[in-house]
């Protein structure tokens, strides 16, 4: 065989290895999506909406679970995107490259990937073991912390999209520098920092490690952040790995659920993203 | 900031002092939130270590090389967790860094236009299904497909070549440290691909165009004008998906079968840090607690170290595109 042949052929076998493993990839994506559709979708129904969780061997819902769910994402995010848009600003607007932004930029994006369960340890002693009890917001304040990374990533990049020229203009009309940030400079940043809300959400929503040692579980009705709290992920957890067919059952639709929640943020937040930066 | 301060003209405090305290607040504000970004690192830090004090302050050094982690008898070390945490991650990037780098070349290089996309964002959905629903579908459907058909081969042909052949030996249950890293790199392909993809994206056409006019294939461009111009981005790409290994809880706790026992064979049960903190935290008091905790903090750190050293080639690789544009 000729040295081109040999080329050409290590080429094409390269190329379809390629081929080969993109197709693997969606394939695994499909594979997880058609059992979840496939498990879950048939025990989806009225009462899963209506009903508590059960207790072992019987039929019930996942009413107290899915609210616990919406609460805590709810007050995680209200935590977290707050701390997380104003360090955002900072880094963007008041920083510039001093040795303590660029440290905190370091530091934000090693938290990014930080281990979640590590941030449910921390919540742990901080605030669960001098409590004496499990609580919601205990919870909430685990997701808040993995919220801020994300918003502060979001918001500094999208705010440094916007012309300086913009911030000149409304200075030059003797804008104070925070009437520049907050009504000249967010407005035009304003989706790409909901984009970044969106993906913080979608992330803390099927959270389960943080949780597990936080806000833990509740097999009642409760909307006292102050007590364990039923959510979606750790029932998840528990169902699945119990002998019981019933709650194994829901532990599916849970799951369809959650990730049906989930995808739909990120398409969405995608979605507004690409708008924003054609724009 | 003081001196800026003092400096500024009079003029200005006299006509707008409340935009002179705003900015002031505002800015203040601000620098405090960014400044608990720290607050946050340090306290985990300083918070894990007091409680873990206890452990390495009885068990000394010990705690890293023990292997036995006996409850009963409050016998601790982090042996067999923190090689389960190597061991799969390593199986993760073994297999994640291929099929991610296939990937990439595949929507950078080969797919069509209106393909691109789509192919993008279905692989980047994989990174947003939630872990615990990997850790489902692994234990379910993933690990008795594996231990019914990809095992057997593997131990009837990678288990009798000399060296490594004792690697792939275990029971048929499907459960296994083999499992976990097969899991976790599925997990982890969507993030080291889309950052291959960005890197790949960025090189100069001019660069690609004069390697094919001097008659490369598809392949050699790869090989030897995209790999090297992007290796720091790519290295830091790896090191972003170890990362995201090393940590992962819910997916690894499902299908690593939870054992703390010393095997060789990766077809064996077996624990990682999170897997251990996940199963045991809830009923652990005492030392035990203070075990896991240590746990959670060598966890931490190694994840940190690896998280630092992702973001120190990627950072090197912006200076470098930045230096080359001007």
């Amino acid at each position: 065989m000729s040295k081109y042949q040999t080329r050409k052929l290590i080429n094409y076998f390269n190329l379809v290895a390629s081929l080969v493993v993109t197709a693997l990839g969606l394939f695994m994506l499909a594979w997880i999506l058609s059992v979840l559709f496939s498990k879950g979708f048939q025990y989806i129904n009225w009462a899963v909406f209506t009903q508590m969780t059960p207790p072992p061997g019987s039929a019930g819902g996942l009413l107290n679970a899915i609210f616990g769910t919406l609460v805590i994402t709810f007050f995680a995010v209200l935590i977290g995107t707050p701390i997380g848009i104003m360090a955002g600003t900072y880094l963007s607007e008041f920083g510039g490259n001093s040795r303590f932004s660029s440290t905190v930029r370091f530091i934000n994006d090693v938290l990014l990937s930080a281990p979640s369960i590590v941030v449910g340890v921390f919540v742990y002693t901080l605030i669960v073991e001098p409590q004496g009890h499990f609580s919601g917001w205990a919870g909430a304040i685990a997701l808040a912390i993995l919220v801020i990374p994300v918003v502060v990533r979001t918001t500094e990049d999208m705010l440094k999209l916007v012309p300086v020229q913009l911030r000149e203009a409304a200075a030059a009309l003797g804008a104070p520098r925070y009437t520049v940030t907050l009504s000249i400079v967010y407005k035009a940043a304003l989706s790409g920092m909901i984009t970044g809300v969106l993906l913080a959400t979608a992330r803390i929503m099927g959270e389960t490690a943080p949780l597990l040692f936080t806000a833990l579980n509740n097999q009642f009705w409760s909307s006292n952040m102050n007590e364990p709290i039923a959510n979606m992920p750790v029932v998840i957890y528990q169902y699945a790995l119990s002998p019981y067919e019933d709650w194994q059952n829901l532990a599916w639709a849970a799951a369809l659920l959650i990730t049906l929640s989930v995808l739909t943020m990120n398409i969405i937040a995608r979605y507004t993203l690409k708008g924003s930066s054609s724009r | 900031m003081t001196t800026l301060d003092t400096t500024a003209p009079k003029v200005v405090k006299k006509t707008n002092n409340s935009g002179v305290l705003g900015d002031r607040i505002f800015k203040g504000t601000a620098f405090f939130f960014a400044a608990m970004v720290l607050v946050v690192l340090f306290g985990i830090m300083l918070l894990l270590l007091k409680e873990a004090w206890p452990t390495f302050a009885h068990f000394g050094f010990g705690f890293f090389y023990h292997s036995e982690w006996d409850v009963v008898n409050n016998q601790y070390g982090a042996l067999v967790p923190i090689v389960g945490t190597l061991v799969t991650s390593l199986i993760a990037i073994v297999i994640g860094v291929p099929v991610s780098f296939g990937i990439a070349i595949f929507i950078t290089l080969m797919a069509p236009n209106w393909m691109k996309r789509p192919v993008g964002i279905a692989i980047e959905l994989l990174a947003a299904v939630p872990s615990i629903i990997y850790g489902m579908w692994g234990l379910f459907y993933f690990a008795p497909w594996f231990a019914n058909s990809m095992q057997p081969i593997m131990t009837s042909t990678l288990g009798n070549v000399p060296l490594i052949g004792q690697f792939f030996q275990g029971p048929p249950i499907g459960v296994s440290i083999f499992t976990a890293g097969v899991v976790l790199a599925i997990m982890i392909i969507p993030f080291i691909a889309s950052v291959m993809r960005d890197m790949f994206e960025v090189v100069p056409t001019a660069l690609k165009e004069s390697a094919y006019a001097m008659g490369s294939t598809t392949w050699e461009v790869v090989w030897k004008v995209i790999l090297p111009y992007t290796k720091a981005g790519v290295i830091g790409g790896i090191m972003l998906g170890l990362g995201r290994a090393l940590g992962e809880t819910m997916a690894v706790a499902f299908v690593v079968g939870n054992s703390l026992e010393l095997n060789t064979g990766l077809f064996y049960p077996g624990a990682t840090i999170a897997s251990t903190m996940a199963n045991e935290f809830n009923e652990a008091s005492g030392l035990h607690m203070s075990s896991l905790i240590a746990l959670a903090l060598i966890l931490f750190i190694i994840t940190f170290v690896v998280l630092s050293i992702a973001k120190w080639f990627l950072l090197r690789l912006e200076k470098v595109q930045e230096g080359s544009k001007t």
